[in-house]
């Protein structure tokens, strides 16, 4: 019997393996293309086509995209857009995290009047598409005098991303038994003791859910980036644009595929090195 | 002096009453047990007590000072839970200290805590552990720790045994008690089991549906239950409660079981059962006997040769438990437990003599369920 299903197994297991490395090598194909166009000349590409292997390991790419490359009449490369991105994305995923925690505690361990409804419209924000907010956040950034700066994106992203943060914090604070924070207010412990010293050190899972959730997603947000800052201001998403476009003479795949791919590292990054804890955090709910 | 006065609490939670009008007093010192069934109100009233929930009506009392709006943290109290709720993320010596710091007691009075409370229980070399390397005995002396480093008026005890194994509970159990006895404590502790109740408490609150059934000491709680659910929840097996007939007997009065069938059993009652059983003469009434008072044939019950009467009856099953022998019986036409030391061997089937302890018969009133003699 053993032996029947061993025998049989590999031409089943031939085709599983045929389908996945040929959709595997579809998804991959446009990555592939830029990680090789990367380090390619522009004569190189010019003269066969986008499609093609390297004819010799050009690196200097890099270095253009990342410093000498004019966008929109600055020739600074992406780099002064990186570092807008980082401005953006470091404060924005710090602040909504904690704001997601905070809130998140309170409403799963603080049962108040209405919190099921509070915690409802919430996140009701997660449902909410971007395109639906940009005229709202128009008039709020001009009448806050913000408009036109990394603040207003900070703003922005942290008011948005309460309510992801505050959805996956709520779910993996309902699973602290109760019987804990009744022994810590007989303790004499406080809102924010409780939370300083016994939720939080609990959250590291979570934190780190969060945490890659909310970088990858500011950091890959391009609408509003697009739609709120323009020139110097722009996060490096929005930047990229204007450097597919703003080229008069002949496009230089090149350069630009590099720069899409130091703009695309950050997040990498985040992912395998934190990947592991966000596929655990996203399965684990119990504090035991 | 009165350490804990309960008067006139109640609380609802939606439209379900879960306590019903709760009075209770407890002295400085005293044992506290707190039981009956789930669902019987019993945590919540030790929640309201702590404070951490409020009641709909009465007054909390604790040490003489009334604590209704008092805080949790300021009513001078300790609480050990059934899930233990040890700080998992602290070591033993954080969990024991952290209320400590939360009232801003000195380091050095800290540790000189820490090193009493841990030699008391023998949890001295685990300090450095955390809560998910201790054993389920371990984490329950940890959480006795915590309550006991606070030397508060009140110790509140939350079911501590019941996530320990069978074993381990009898012997924490004994633990508890002798630790009562040695700091002087007063102590309220909830719990489902009777045996916890009727081995630990000084006085025992049997609680069901939101109100306290009877409020006495253990004797007179298995002894002379009020009603029939406490004659029915405390021991086990439990006390056997067969309806009967009071009639006249002699210059006295017996309770008869099974009345007018040809096996009916009759029992005479003590004067002092007379007292309360005249009103009922002629009358069906529920008689209440423990399975103890129903033994071997030459078992003699006290001093008093005529408190032992003499039956026959076919024997139906028999549960040996190794230190005696469950007996099912019928007297009268009712199934009874009666409990034989262990070398009489009953013939399962045939007809087997037995002795009767008719001294500590109990009679309830079948309509309000009450005690009557």
């Amino acid at each position: 019997m053993a032996e029947a299903i061993r025998r049989q197994a590999p031409l089943s297991r031939w085709v599983i393996y045929a389908v996945l490395v040929a959709f595997a090598a579809f998804y991959l194909v446009p990555l592939i293309v830029t990680v090789l166009n990367s380090v390619r000349t522009e004569q190189d590409i010019g003269s066969t086509s986008v499609v093609g292997w390297p004819r010799e390991l050009a690196l200097s790419n890099f270095g253009k995209a990342w410093g000498t490359y004019c966008i929109a009449q600055r020739c600074e490369g992406i780099s002064p857009f990186m570092w807008n991105s980082i401005l953006m994305v470091v404060p924005a995923t710090i602040i909504s995290t904690l704001i997601g925690a905070l809130n998140g505690y309170s409403i799963a361990l603080w049962r108040f009047r209405g919190d099921n409804w509070v915690f409802g419209i919430i996140t009701l924000g997660v449902f909410l598409p971007e395109q639906m907010k940009l005229v709202p956040w128009t008039l709020v950034l001009r009448d806050l005098g913000l408009s036109n700066t990394i603040t207003a994106l900070v703003f922005i992203h942290v008011i948005q991303g309460i309510s992801f943060t505050t959805l996956f914090c709520r779910n993996y604070y309902v699973a602290i038994p109760p019987d804990l924070l009744k022994a810590a207010k007989i303790d004499g412990a406080g809102y924010f003791r409780i939370f300083w010293r016994i939720v939080l050190p609990l959250s590291p899972p979570i934190l780190i859910v969060t945490v890659i959730w909310q970088f990858t997603h500011i950091w890959n947000e391009f609408l509003y980036g697009v739609t709120f800052t323009t020139g110097a201001q722009q996060p490096v998403t929005a930047a990229l644009i204007a450097l597919s476009v703003s080229v008069a003479e002949a496009p230089q795949y090149g350069v630009q595929s590099a720069a899409v791919l130091i703009a695309a590292l950050p997040t990498l990054l985040v992912y395998l090195f934190g990947g592991k804890y966000f596929l655990r955090g996203l399965t684990a709910g119990a504090v035991k | 002096m009165s350490a804990l006065r309960i008067a006139g609490v109640r609380k609802r939670f939606g439209a379900q009453e879960v306590l019903k009008g709760i009075d209770l007093e407890v002295d400085s010192g005293e044992f506290l047990v707190l039981v009956g069934p789930s669902g019987c109100g019993k945590s919540t009233l030790l929640n309201i007590i702590a404070g951490l929930e409020a009641p709909g009506e009465g007054t909390i009392e604790i040490g003489g000072r009334l604590v209704n709006d008092v805080e949790p943290k300021d009513r001078d109290i300790a609480m050990v839970f059934q899930s233990y709720a040890l700080y998992p993320t602290m070591t033993v010596r954080q969990n024991i200290t952290f209320g400590m710091e939360c009232r801003n007691v000195p380091k050095r009075a800290q540790d000189e805590a820490v090193e009493r409370v841990s030699r008391l229980l023998q949890i001295d070399q685990l300090l450095h552990r955390k809560p998910s390397q201790l054993s389920g005995g371990q984490r329950q002396r940890v959480a006795m720790g915590r309550a006991l480093v606070r030397d508060p008026t009140l110790f509140l005890f939350d079911e501590p045994l019941s996530n320990l194994d069978a074993k381990l509970r009898v012997e924490m159990r004994l633990e508890i008690k002798q630790l009562h006895r040695r700091i002087a404590a007063t102590i309220v502790y909830v719990t489902h089991d009777q045996i916890e109740a009727m081995t630990m408490a000084t006085r025992i609150a049997v609680m069901h549906q939101g109100e306290v059934q009877q409020f006495a000491d253990p004797e007179t709680i298995y002894n002379r239950p009020a009603n029939l659910f406490v004659a029915r929840f405390m021991g086990a097996p439990p006390m056997n409660c067969v309806s009967a007939r009071v009639v006249s007997a002699g210059d006295g009065l017996a309770a008869v079981i099974g009345a007018g069938r040809p096996d009916a059993i009759q029992l005479p009652l003590s004067r002092e059962a007379e007292a309360g059983a005249g009103a009922f003469k002629d009358r069906a009434v529920v008689l209440g006997i423990r399975p103890e008072c129903i033994a071997e044939e030459d078992r003699r019950f006290g001093a008093d040769e005529r408190g032992s009467i003499a039956v026959e009856a076919p024997v139906e099953m028999t549960e040996p438990t190794g230190a005696e022998t469950i007996v099912l019986m019928r007297l009268g036409g009712e199934q009874l437990l009666g409990r034989v030391s262990p070398d009489v061997r009953l013939p399962v089937g045939g007809n087997a003599r037995f002795a009767v302890d008719a001294r500590k018969l109990c009679l309830f009133d079948p309509a309000t369920e009450r005690l009557i003699a």
